[in-house]
């Protein structure tokens, strides 16, 4: 036997199935053992095919597998959906007593174990808890001590009162009673351990990083795979006297959520594909108002309405471009589920230090995986807090004009200006998403202009000097072959480097959660005979800015003061560069 | 600071480059002196300006202030507001960006009821694009984009706010100055969305809706016995086309504004320097 085990449950939308699979999925991680969860679903609230998959082993489990060793079957179609993935020693739990299911046929070798689900449940109490007689049935299959499942069904039930948990603890021993009565034993057995483990998703993750990390106001506007965090923060962020805003659409959200930074307030706002577009036309006042925000973009399958509740990497490009004209920004893309918890922290810190947005590009993958962790991984003593140039009422005369004037947009060496909150005495400036000068009023002034886009564009020169923008590294240092790969598949290439070397293979892999800036990876590349980069997406988004990266250096010649090129100057301009050593021009 | 501030303390060093003659000079005139009068100085006001000729008041004005997006300056104000309530939050546009790009949030500011004031110069006309229709040209408005005029009735954004759950409902008009100031100030008073429509002419693309058709057309509600308490009265007074009214249309003297209702009554601003306090709960809860 396998010392992991893939267990799943299927039906249709509304049966549910979410709620049944994270039920055992929890009673596992109280048990001690590791679980990574993952969900096939589509975008409706009932009817078609949804189904809850658990991997779970004692050991770290980092992906999921295509394997089912123990599958709950709801409907026909859940048999049919999961067809590949079974194999001779599966099981498939049903209820042949239902009409639907009379005449269902297992493929291959699998055993059917067929439990009069509802029928059982009726005599525990009620049909609805049919879903449960079948957890029982599973933990009798799998060898997993009931009485795990007895934790799990307290916590799902508590609220509704003492008699329904014991109506469903009864419910999942008639399950368990019966398969042993009817079919005796099986050949799973589940270990337990001490170990007491969390269970949660990335978009949990992402919620309560940005609580710890001081977040107090949050706006959004509900869309998959993104509303997770969003309901995660809602009532909890008011424990820390902050407050989640649904906005009438994602424009008022971004905007909000920007009028609260405004405000002096950690904020946020998170969304996906459809909503980052709406909200691209705010990025450049957040930048150019220099403006700390962090956008949350969970990505899910574009373009337009897409594949809601498929997996993609495809808004790289979105993140890393959209918007007219140019700013400075960061994006950071978490590539585990405890990693969107860190890099969450991270990215406050960043949007304030450097008064820019900044992107936190998680996805789908990420959003619906449940996964066991240390409660340690999430150490909130670790949790470090830089609000940048903030300075008070003590500290603001250095920062006045000759006459007395808030200078919000000083253009300071390193680019960061200081930063006043709505409130403190002599600080009242404006700053708008027109150009400005140093105390953000309008102006088209050619050399105000140079110096206020120098300045915004200093912080990323600054940021790279301060900030340690490096990848996670696995796998055999020395290899010839490397792999890179950005965001959620760390996981998935983790193991796959586990497989690859069995076969023979020595990869290294590196693991890249910073988009922008990001590690230069020209000396590794040139060190590597085979270079792969791994994403999710059709046109290799990575893969560009990674070729970009390690092309041969041009000189290049820019303006941007609202003048176009004229033929005479660029002619000079020319000469001048041909004249000069390339280093000198960067 | 706040006992001896005057109106002027809420102006800029920046000379406005609106038209000899527009309405918003006096339009801005009458905020600044209500956010003198209410008690406000600059350091505690925060103005968020729409874009048009009406957005540049952020520039003309000296508070904190924020010059956005165009459409989006309610969005900005409802989350200033949300994040720290000890600041007077005003928000000021034109008719455009409050009722053609930012309609959705218009709504939904009304209904939101955030404390803070809502300040329309509607001039009935696109003027810093050089005269288009706008959501409250009239139908047979003639404009470079319009010729025939725009062949569709103009929006009524009081009835737009009544039909929306509005609790402060007002129409000013900016060459009256000392009643336009008055009106401005009971919306900053007013617990909830304060909105005042401003008639505030374009003397430079709109040679309809003049000073002087508006001079001829107003009646003061104070000369009535209109009384704003009464929703009934209000929407008889918003719905009647063929008279213009100037004061406090409507007012639910009950308004509880919505960051109250949600229990934001601090800023948001302060942070502790680590994780807060009892952020290890939050971990627990996923056993």
């Amino acid at each position: 036997m396998p010392e992991d085990l893939n267990w799943a449950i299927g039906g249709e939308a509304g049966d549910g199935i979410d709620s049944t699979g994270k039920i055992f999925a929890q009673a596992l991680s109280r048990a001690g053992r590791h679980v990574f969860t993952s969900k096939d679903f589509a975008s409706r609230i009932r009817g078609g095919y949804t189904a809850y998959k658990v991997r779970t082993s004692v050991d770290r489990v980092e992906s999921v597998v295509d394997r089912l060793d123990i599958l709950i079957a709801l409907t026909e179609r859940t048999i049919h959906e999961n067809e590949d993935e079974l194999h001779e020693d599966s099981v498939i739990i049903y209820d042949g007593e239902r009409s639907t299911m009379q005449d269902v046929e297992v493929p291959g070798d699998a055993t059917a174990l067929e439990v009069p689900l509802k029928r059982l449940a009726e005599d525990a109490g009620g049909a609805i808890m049919l879903n449960v007689v079948a957890l029982g049935a599973a933990c009798e299959v799998t060898g997993f001590p009931i009485e795990n499942l007895d934790e799990s069904l307290e916590k799902r039930f508590g609220d509704k009162g003492e008699a329904i948990v014991e109506n469903n603890k009864e419910a999942a021993r008639k399950g368990q009673h019966y398969v042993q009565e009817e079919y005796g034993e099986f050949d799973y057995d589940m270990e337990t351990t001490d170990e007491d483990y969390v269970l949660l998703n990335g978009d949990e993750a992402i919620g309560m990083g940005a609580i710890a990390a001081g977040c107090r106001f949050y706006a959004g506007y509900p869309i998959t795979p993104a509303t997770d965090v969003m309901e995660y923060m809602t009532g909890r962020v008011d424990q820390f006297g902050g407050k989640v805003v649904q906005a009438e659409d994602e424009l008022s959200a971004i905007n909000m959520a920007l009028g609260a930074a405004r405000a002096g307030a950690r904020a946020m706002t998170a969304t996906s594909g459809p909503g980052i577009d709406l909200m691209t036309e705010t990025f450049g006042l957040v930048a150019t108002s220099e403006t700390p925000l962090v956008i949350c973009d969970v990505m899910r399958s574009g373009p337009s309405t897409g594949m809601p509740t498929k997996q993609e990497q495809g808004d790289l490009n979105m993140t890393l471009y959209g918007g007219h004209g140019e700013i400075p920004r960061f994006v950071v893309a978490p590539t585990t589920v405890s990693e969107c918890f860190w890099k969450t922290v991270e990215a406050f810190n960043l949007a304030e230090k450097y008064q820019t947005p900044v992107f936190l590009v998680s996805d789908l993958a990420m959003a619906v995986t449940e996964q066991t962790f240390s409660p340690d991984t999430f150490d909130m003593d670790e949790v470090e807090i830089d609000r940048g140039k903030v300075v008070d009422e003590n500290e603001i005369n250095s920062w006045l004009d000759e006459k007395g004037r808030f200078q919000a947009h000083f253009a300071a060496a390193d680019g960061i200006s200081p930063r006043a909150f709505p409130g403190t005495t002599d600080g009242a400036h404006m700053t708008t998403g027109l150009e400005h000068d140093e105390l953000g009023r309008r102006t088209e002034d050619t050399d105000v202009r140079i110096e206020q886009v120098d300045k915004r564009q200093r912080k990323v020169e600054t940021a790279r000097e301060q900030e340690d923008f490096d990848y996670r590294e696995f796998g055999d240092p020395d290899a010839d072959t490397l792999v890179i790969s950005w965001g959620s598949n760390e996981g998935a290439l983790r193991e796959g480097l586990t497989l690859l070397e069995e076969d023979g293979y020595d990869v290294r892999f590196l693991s890249v959660p910073y988009i922008f800036p990001r590690p230069d990876l020209t000396e590794e590349i040139e060190a590597a005979e085979d270079v792969i980069v791994v994403e999710c997406n059709a046109t290799g988004q990575f893969a560009d800015v990674i070729e970009h990266d390690v092309l041969e250096r041009v000189q290049r010649i820019n303006k941007y003061n609202g003048v176009r090129f004229k033929a005479d100057e660029l002619a000079t301009e020319i000469k001048q560069t041909l004249d000069t050593p390339a280093e000198a021009t960067q | 600071m706040s006992s001896d501030v005057r109106f002027t303390d809420f102006k800029s060093d920046k000379q406005p480059t609106w038209c000899p003659g527009c309405g918003d000079f006096g339009t801005m005139n009458g905020m600044m002196k209500a956010l003198a009068e209410t008690g406000n100085d600059p350091d505690n006001t925060f103005i968020v300006a729409g874009i048009g000729c009406s957005g540049k008041i952020g520039t003309y004005m000296h508070s904190y202030a924020l010059h956005g997006v165009h459409g989006r300056a309610l969005p900005v104000g409802i989350g200033v507001k949300m994040a720290n309530p000890d600041l007077e939050v005003m928000v000021s546009g034109g008719d455009g960006d409050g009722y053609s790009i930012g309609a959705g949030h218009f709504i939904h500011a009304v209904r939101r009821n955030v404390d803070m004031s809502y300040v329309v110069m509607d001039n009935r006309i696109y003027g810093l694009t050089k005269g288009q229709a706008s959501p409250t040209s009239r139908e047979d408005f003639e404009t470079s984009t319009s010729p025939d005029g725009p062949n569709q009735p103009p929006v009524n954004p009081k009835a737009l706010a009544l039909a929306s759950g509005a609790t402060f409902i007002a129409q000013s008009f900016s060459s009256n100055a000392q009643r336009h100031a008055e009106i401005v100030q009971k919306a900053v008073e007013h617990d909830g969305f304060g909105f005042v429509n401003v008639y505030s002419p374009c003397v430079t693309f709109n040679d309809v809706d003049t000073y002087d058709y508006f001079r001829d057309a107003i009646v003061d509600l104070d000369e009535t016995d209109h009384d704003p308490s009464d929703r009934d009265q209000a929407k008889d007074k918003i719905l009647e086309s063929e008279k213009e009214y100037m004061g406090v249309l409507y007012q639910d003297e009950d308004s509880v504004p919505f960051e109250e209702r949600e229990g934001v009554d601090e800023s948001m601003a302060e942070i502790p320097d680590g994780a807060p306090e009892g952020a290890m709960d939050l971990v627990r809860e996923f056993y």
